[in-house]
C-alpha cells in the first residue's frame, strides 16, 4: 500500500482548535459534540485567537498565494500561541490548512514570502489534524471509557457506515494518514465505540460538496446513491466528519427521499463517540438535525437495555444450570460413598 | 627522434576553398619533428593513400598526421594504410580541419591560421604516441542463456545451430515462459502452444544445448570471453535421469488444491507436478512448501506424513533427500532473456508502485488480468476453453476490458506504455465474442497502439467484424454490487459518464520485469533502469547489447515487447554471440588504462570511479611470498577507455593509452598563445 | 539564431583565445555535426579531444590559462547519456569544486564554460562557442599569468584592460 506519511500517534491532550466558518455556524452540532467528547476524553481544545477564514470555498481558486497565505496565517497564530498541532474538524478547512503547510514546505520560494505577508516570522512547524485522526489516536481511551461507562453502550453491535467524502483523505500527498481509495481510519473509530463498521462502496464518493446550492439536482442524485448503498449494506446510520457532507446528506435528504422509505440518520463522528461514552443527546447537538435522530437513538437505547436484560437473564440461567450441575455432582458423590455408610446407618 | 609526415587534404573544395592547404603544409614543413609535408586534393582516395604509404617508406616516417576531415570519418582508413606500409597504426592521427574549421568559418585568413594551429597540435600529440598492439583475449565458445521463454529459446537455438554450445538456464520447472500460457497469439490467432512447443522440444533435444530447468544463476565471475558461471540446480526431488514422465506421482499426490501458477491462480495443481501437459522437460518437480511430507518434516514429525509419490513411482525416481546442487560452467557470452511479469493491483507493492484501490485492490471476484483470461480461453485451461467467470462459473454476458491499468500512469509508478495490451485486448474481445456470440464486449481505452505488421487491421477487426464496443475514456471505479461488477467510466468522445453492470472485468495490467532481475543484473554488472528493465548499450543503435562487454539482452526483460520483437532480438543476440565466437581470440582497441605498479600507492580511487568494474586490487608479494603491498590492476578485457581513473589517480600511476597526460599536455602546450 | 559569426568585436580589436576540452562521443561529434551542417561560428576556439570529460584533470585547464588562453570550455554528454555511464558526472563534480579554486587562484570563473552538448546538438555547440567568445571578449585578455610566459617568447602586447586588472584597479 502507499506509504503512510502521518501514522497514528498517542492520544493528544492539548491542541489548538480551528473551528472555521462552519463549526460556529451551520454545523454547530459538530462543534458542540466535539467539545463535549474532548472534555470527556481529556483532550484540551484551545480556540486559536483571532483566526481567519481558511479560504476553502474561493480563496485557493482565485490565487495560489492567497490560497496559501489565508490558512498559513492561522497556522502561524497557532505556532505563536505555543501549539504544535491544529485541530481543524471541518474537512475543507483541514484540507486547505494541510495543503498550505505542504506547499510551504515543498514549493521553492513560497515560504520566504510569508513573513512579509503575515508581518512576523513563521517556521511552518505546526501539524494539522482532523477530527477523525484525533479520535483514531484516542481509540484506546474511547474503548476503555466505553467499557467502564455505567449505562449500556447504545452503539454495541450497531452497523454504521463510515462516509469519508472527498476531502478527508485526498489528495494523498496532503492528507497522508489513510488510504485514499479504501480508507479505514473512521471505521477504526466506529469499532472503538463498539459498533460494527459496514463494508460498503461509497466511502469516498463525492456528495456534491458546495454544489448544494448551485447544482442541487446533482447533489440529490449523488446523495441518493450514497444513502442507497449504505442502506443496501445494512447500515443503520451514516457517520460523517465534514459539515458539507452532513448538510448534503441530512438537510437535503427529504428532497431525495422516496415515499414510505425509512430515513437514514446522519451523525457526526463526534456525536457517535459521545453516544458511546454515555453523553446525553442534547449535549451532542443531536436535536439540530433535519433527519430526526430521536427515533434511532430511542431504538438503540431500547435495544441496549433489552440486551442488558437478556444478558442478565442469560447469566442467571447459566448460573442456575451450573448450580444444578454442582448439586447433582454432590448428590452423586454422596450416593456413591453413601453405600458404605448406608450399610452402617441401617 | 620523431619523423612525422604531415598530409594536408584539400577535400576537393570542402577544405581548399576556405583553408590555404599549401600554406598549412608550408607552415608545418620546418616544425621540429616533421620530416615530410604534402598537400593533395583527396587524401582518402586510393592515390592519396598511396601517397601516404610511399612517404612512410621513403622517409622512414615514425608518425603520420592527416589534416583533413573528422577522425570519425577516416581515422580507420588512414590507420589501415599506415599498417599496410609497415607503420604501427596507432602512430597515425587526424587533424580535423574540415568539420571543425573549413566548414564553419568564412575568413580565409582566420581559417588557415586555425588549421595550422590544429595540425600543429596533433603533430605535438603524435610525438608522444606509442606503437600499440591490439589487445587479444581468448574466447570460450560457450554461451549462457538466462531464461527459457520464447526469446531465450530462440537465442539458444540460433547459437546452437551455429555450432556452439549453449547452457540454457530456466528458473521454472519447464521452459516456455508466458507464451506457453497464451491461448492464441495476435495478429494471426495462431494457437500459441502449437507454434511454441516444437521450438521447446527442439531446444530440449538439440545436441548443443544443455538445459537446466528449476535452476538459477548463482554467481558470475570474469569478463567477456572468460566468464565463470555457477548455476544452482534447485532440489527437484525427482531424478531427471530416471523419470520417464508417466505422471503416476501426480495422480497419487493427496495435496490437490494448490493454486496453479501456470493457470494464473484459476486452477489447482498437486504438490508434485508438471506445470502443464506439454512441459519440457516432462519431469515433475516437488513443491516442498506445500508438500504434506515436507510440511511434516518442518514441524519435526518423527515419521514422514506422506510418501505416496515415491511409493507409486515404478522407476524409483522420487528422492526426498535431494539438495540444491551447484554446477560450474566456463562461458564466453551471456544472453539475458528473463522476460516479464504482470503488474498486480493489490495492496502489497514493491517500493515506488501503488496498487489500484479504485479497482478494489484485486479483491473483487471476477476482476481478472490478461493472463488469467488467456487461461480461461485456452482449450487446455481450467475451464477447457469456455469463458466462465471465476466466482460462480457462469458464462458472463457482459465483459469489460480495461486498457492501461498501471501503464502510462506516473501516479501509480509506471510511466511507460506496455505496448502489447491494445493488441491483446482486441484479441481477448474477439475470442470472447467468438465463444459468446451474443455477449457484449466493451473496451475502455486511451489510445490504440497497433503499430506492427497487420496489427491495425487486427485491431479494427475486433470492432468491425466482431462487434466489440470501444469507449475512449478511463474507468474510475470498479466494485462488486450484488451479482454484477459495477464499472464506472467516462466516454470522452461523447462527453458522457458510463456505468456498466459487467459480469466480468479483464484488466490489461502493465508489463514489468521479473522478480529477482535487479539481483541478477548486479551479478552480471549490467544496469537496470528505474523500472527494473535491463539497460541496453544504446537505445537506437545497440539495442541487444549492454554496457558490459559480452552480456547481451533479448526480449521483455529490456522493455515491453511482443513476440516477433522478442524473437528478432533473440536472433540478433545470436548473431552478436556468433560474431564474438568467430575467432579464437577477441581483438580489442588498445585504448585501455595501464597501471604503473611501481608508483601505484594502492588507494583504489580508480576502482571506485570505474563504471565497468574493470579495476581490481592485486597483491604485491616479496620473493618469499609475504604480501607487502597492494596495487591496482586494470583488466584490459573489460576496460572501456574513458580515463576517469587517470583523472582521480593521486599518484599519477594509471595511464590511458592514446590519451596519456603527456599527449594531452603536449597538445595544450602546442596551443601556446604567446607568440 | 542566425548563422552569423559573433560580430560584437571589441573596440580595440582584441580576440580571445579559447581552448575547449570535449568528449569524443558527444560534443566532438556534435561539433562535427555543426560542421556538416555548415553552421558558422567564431573561430577563436581550439578543440582538444578526450575520450570522456571524466578524463579531464583540472591541471589541463590551469595549464591552458598558463599558456595564454583567455578562456576554457569543457563540454561533454548530457547527464545519464555518458558513453561510459558516469564519466560526465565525475567531471561535473570535479568542475564544481574546481570553480571555487579558480577564483581563489585569481582566474575569473566567468572565463570558464561548462556545457552538455550531445552528438545531435550541432546548433547548441555553435551557441556555446559564440557565447563563450562573446563573454570572454568582454572580460578582456587574461593577463594574470603573463609572468609565466616563456622567456624567449615574443609576448604580443594584448590590447584593452583585462577584467582582473579592472577589479584590481577598483580595489586599490
Amino acid at each position: 500500500m502507499t506509504e503512510i506519511t502521518a501514522p497514528p500517534r498517542p492520544m493528544m491532550t492539548d491542541v489548538a482548535y480551528y473551528p472555521g466558518c462552519s463549526l460556529h455556524g451551520t454545523s454547530r452540532e459538530f462543534d458542540e459534540s466535539l467539545r463535549a467528547v474532548a472534555a470527556e476524553l481529556g483532550i484540551g481544545l484551545t480556540e486559536i485567537a483571532d483566526w481567519n477564514c481558511c479560504g476553502a470555498s474561493s480563496g485557493h481558486t482565485t490565487d495560489h498565494l492567497l490560497g496559501v497565505a489565508l490558512p498559513a496565517r492561522n497556522l502561524a497564530l497557532a505556532e505563536a500561541q505555543g501549539f504544535d498541532t491544529v485541530l481543524a474538524p471541518c474537512a475543507a478547512c483541514y484540507n486547505r490548512l494541510s495543503a498550505a503547510r505542504l506547499a510551504m514546505a515543498t514549493e521553492e520560494g513560497l515560504a520566504e514570502q510569508l513573513p512579509d505577508i503575515l508581518g512576523h516570522q513563521f517556521a511552518n512547524s505546526v501539524d494539522v489534524y482532523n477530527a477523525v485522526q484525533l479520535l483514531r489516536d484516542a481509540s484506546a481511551t474511547i474503548e476503555e471509557k466505553v467499557a467502564t461507562t455505567l449505562a449500556p453502550n447504545p452503539l454495541e453491535g450497531v452497523k454504521l457506515a463510515a462516509y469519508y467524502g472527498c476531502l478527508l483523505v485526498r489528495p494523498f500527498e496532503v492528507c497522508g494518514y489513510d488510504d485514499p481509495e479504501q480508507p479505514t481510519s473512521m471505521d477504526e473509530v466506529i469499532n472503538a465505540c463498539g459498533a460494527d463498521d459496514v463494508d460498503w462502496d461509497m466511502k469516498v464518493e463525492c456528495c456534491g460538496g458546495a454544489f448544494s446550492v448551485s447544482r442541487t439536482a446533482s447533489v440529490l442524485r449523488l446523495g441518493r446513491a450514497i444513502i442507497d448503498n449504505a442502506r443496501a449494506h445494512g447500515a443503520e446510520a451514516i457517520i460523517v466528519a465534514c459539515p458539507l457532507c452532513h448538510s448534503n446528506l441530512d438537510l437535503r435528504q427529504k428532497a431525495m427521499a422516496q415515499r414510505g422509505e425509512e430515513p437514514m440518520p446522519i451523525l457526526f463522528v463526534t456525536q457517535m463517540v459521545g453516544l458511546a461514552l454515555g453523553l446525553a443527546p442534547v449535549d451532542l447537538g443531536l436535536g439540530r438535525h433535519f433527519v430526526d435522530t430521536e427515533p434511532l437513538i430511542a431504538r438503540l437505547v431500547q435495544r441496549a437495555a433489552e440486551r442488558v436484560v437478556a444478558e442478565k437473564l442469560a447469566k442467571e440461567e447459566a448460573a442456575a444450570k451450573a448450580a444444578a450441575r454442582t448439586a447433582k455432582q454432590k448428590v452423586g458423590a454422596v450416593a456413591s460413598s453413601g453405600g458404605a455408610q448406608g450399610g452402617e446407618a441401617q | 627522434m620523431s619523423r612525422i609526415g604531415v598530409f594536408v587534404c584539400h577535400c576537393g573544395e570542402n577544405i581548399g576553398r576556405t583553408v590555404d592547404c599549401e600554406a598549412v603544409a608550408a607552415a608545418l614543413k620546418d616544425h621540429p619533428g616533421v620530416a615530410f609535408t604534402e598537400d593533395y586534393k583527396y587524401m582518402c582516395s586510393d592515390p592519396g593513400q598511396q601517397l601516404v604509404k610511399k612517404a612512410i617508406e621513403e622517409n622512414n616516417l615514425t608518425g603520420v598526421v592527416v589534416a583533413a576531415c573528422s577522425p570519425h570519418m577516416h581515422e580507420k582508413t588512414f590507420r589501415r594504410a599506415c599498417d599496410q606500409a609497415g607503420l604501427n597504426q596507432y602512430m597515425c592521427e587526424m587533424a580535423n580541419v574540415r568539420e571543425h574549421c573549413s566548414w564553419i568559418h568564412e575568413d580565409r585568413g582566420e581559417a588557415t591560421a586555425k588549421a595550422i594551429d590544429i595540425t600543429r597540435t596533433i603533430v605535438e600529440k603524435v610525438k608522444h604516441n606509442k606503437p600499440l598492439e591490439s589487445i587479444r583475449i581468448p574466447v570460450t565458445k560457450r554461451a549462457l542463456v538466462i531464461g527459457g521463454g520464447i526469446a531465450g529459446i530462440q537465442a539458444a537455438l540460433d547459437i546452437a545451430d551455429g555450432g556452439h554450445e549453449v547452457v540454457l538456464v530456466e528458473k521454472e520447472a519447464s521452459i516456455g515462459g508466458h507464451m506457453s500460457q497464451l491461448s492464441e497469439t495476435f495478429p494471426t490467432l495462431d494457437c500459441s502452444q502449437c507454434i511454441l512447443t516444437p521450438r521447446m522440444v527442439e531446444a530440449y533435444q538439440h545436441p548443443n544445448i544443455k538445459l537446466h530447468t528449476w535452476s538459477e544463476v548463482e554467481k558470475v565471475d570474469g569478463y567477456i570471453g572468460n566468464f565463470n558461471v555457477t548455476i544452482r540446480k534447485k532440489a527437484r526431488s525427482v531424478n531427471e535421469d530416471l523419470c520417464n514422465g508417466c505422471g503416476d506421482c501426480q495422480a497419487a499426490c493427496p495435496a490437490k488444491r494448490i493454486p496453479s501458477e501456470f493457470e494464473a491462480g484459476l486452477g489447482k495443481r498437486t504438490a508434485i507436478y508438471v506445470p502443464f501437459p506439454q512441459a519440457v522437460p516432462n519431469i515433475p518437480v516437488l513443491d516442498r512448501q506445500n508438500c504434506t511430507l515436507f510440511k511434516g518434516r518442518r514441524k519435526g514429525l518423527a515419521k514422514d506424513a506422506c510418501g505416496k509419490c515415491q511409493e507409486v513411482c515404478l522407476k524409483g525416481a522420487v528422492d526426498y533427500d535431494t539438495e540444491d546442487t551447484f554446477i560450474e560452467e566456463e562461458i564466453g557470452a551471456i544472453v539475458v532473456a528473463t522476460g516479464f511479469k504482470l503488474y498486480d493491483i493489490g495492496r502489497e507493492q514493491p517500493e515506488g508502485l501503488k496498487g489500484y484501490g479504485e479497482y478494489g485492490y484485486g479483491e473483487v471476484p471476477d476482476v481478472i488480468d490478461g493472463l488469467q483470461f488467456e487461461r480461461l480461453a485456452s482449450a487446455s485451461g481450467p475451464t477447457e476453453g469456455a469463458i466462465l467467470r471465476p466466482s460462480d462459473g457462469k458464462e458472463p454476458r457482459t465483459v469489460v476490458f480495461v486498457h492501461c491499468v498501471g501503464s502510462r500512469d506516473p501516479e501509480k509508478g509506471i510511466s511507460y506504455c506496455s505496448k502489447i495490451c491494445c493488441m491483446y485486448n482486441a484479441k481477448h474481445a474477439m475470442l470472447y465474442k467468438h465463444k459468446v456470440h451474443d455477449g457484449r464486449a466493451v473496451a475502455f481505452y486511451m489510445d490504440i497502439r497497433a503499430g506492427g505488421k497487420g496489427y491495425d487491421e487486427f485491431s479494427r477487426r475486433a470492432i468491425e467484424e466482431d462487434g466489440a464496443e470501444y469507449i475512449r475514456g478511463r474507468v474510475s471505479r470498479i466494485f462488486r454490487d450484488g451479482d454484477v461488477v459495477k464499472v464506472w467510466g467516462y466516454d470522452t468522445l461523447s462527453g458522457e459518464q458510463v456505468v456498466i453492470d459487467a459480469d466480468m472485468v479483464v484488466l490489461a495490467t502493465a508489463m514489468r520485469p521479473q522478480d529477482g532481475v535487479r539481483e541478477l543484473a548486479q551479478k552480471l554488472s549490467v544496469s537496470t533502469d528505474e523500472h527494473g528493465f535491463i539497460n541496453e548499450a544504446h537505445p537506437k543503435l545497440r539495442p541487444v547489447e549492454t554496457n558490459t562487454a559480452g552480456v547481451f539482452v533479448a526480449g521483455a526483460c529490456q522493455a515491453p515487447r511482443d513476440i516477433p520483437e522478442a524473437v528478432a532480438m533473440a536472433s540478433a543476440t545470436g548473431a552478436k554471440v556468433m560474431s564474438l565466437f568467430s575467432a579464437d581470440e577477441l581483438e580489442r582497441e588498445p585504448a585501455v588504462a595501464i597501471v604503473n605498479e611501481n608508483t601505484c600507492i594502492g588507494c583504489m580511487n580508480c576502482a571506485k570511479v570505474c563504471a565497468y568494474g574493470a579495476i581490481e586490487q592485486r597483491e604485491i608479494c616479496t620473493v618469499d611470498g609475504h604480501v607487502c603491498g597492494h596495487v591496482a590492476y586494470v583488466n584490459p578485457g573489460v576496460c572501456q577507455g574513458c580515463g576517469t581513473c587517470q583523472a582521480v589517480c593521486l599518484s599519477k600511476s594509471v595511464e590511458l593509452q592514446t590519451f596519456t597526460d603527456e599527449q594531452i599536455f603536449s597538445e595544450i602546450n602546442a596551443l601556446c598563445y604567446w607568440e | 539564431m542566425s548563422d552569423a559569426i559573433a560580430t560584437s568585436a571589441a573596440a580595440d580589436g582584441f580576440e580571445p583565445r579559447i581552448t575547449a576540452f570535449v568528449c569524443n562521443w558527444c560534443t566532438y561529434t556534435g561539433a562535427d555535426l555543426a560542421g556538416t551542417s555548415r553552421l558558422h561560428m567564431a573561430s577563436n576556439v581550439r578543440i582538444i579531444r578526450l575520450p570522456c570529460t571524466g578524463r579531464i584533470d583540472p591541471l589541463f585547464i590551469i595549464k591552458s590559462f598558463e599558456r595564454g588562453a583567455d578562456g576554457v570550455i569543457v563540454s561533454g554528454c548530457h547527464p545519464a547519456d555518458c558513453h561510459y555511464n558516469s564519466g560526465n558526472y565525475h567531471a561535473r563534480r570535479r568542475f564544481a569544486v574546481f570553480h571555487d579554486l579558480m577564483e581563489f587562484i585569481g582566474v575569473d570563473p566567468r572565463r570558464m564554460t561548462f556545457s552538455w552538448v550531445s552528438a545531435s546538438e550541432g546548433a547548441k555547440w555553435r551557441d556555446v562557442v559564440n557565447e563563450a567568445v562573446t563573454s570572454v571578449r568582454e572580460l578582456g585578455p587574461f593577463q594574470a599569468y603573463r609572468a609565466l610566459a616563456p622567456k624567449d617568447a615574443g609576448v604580443a602586447a594584448p590590447t584593452g584592460p583585462s577584467a582582473e586588472a579592472v577589479t584590481q584597479a577598483e580595489a586599490s
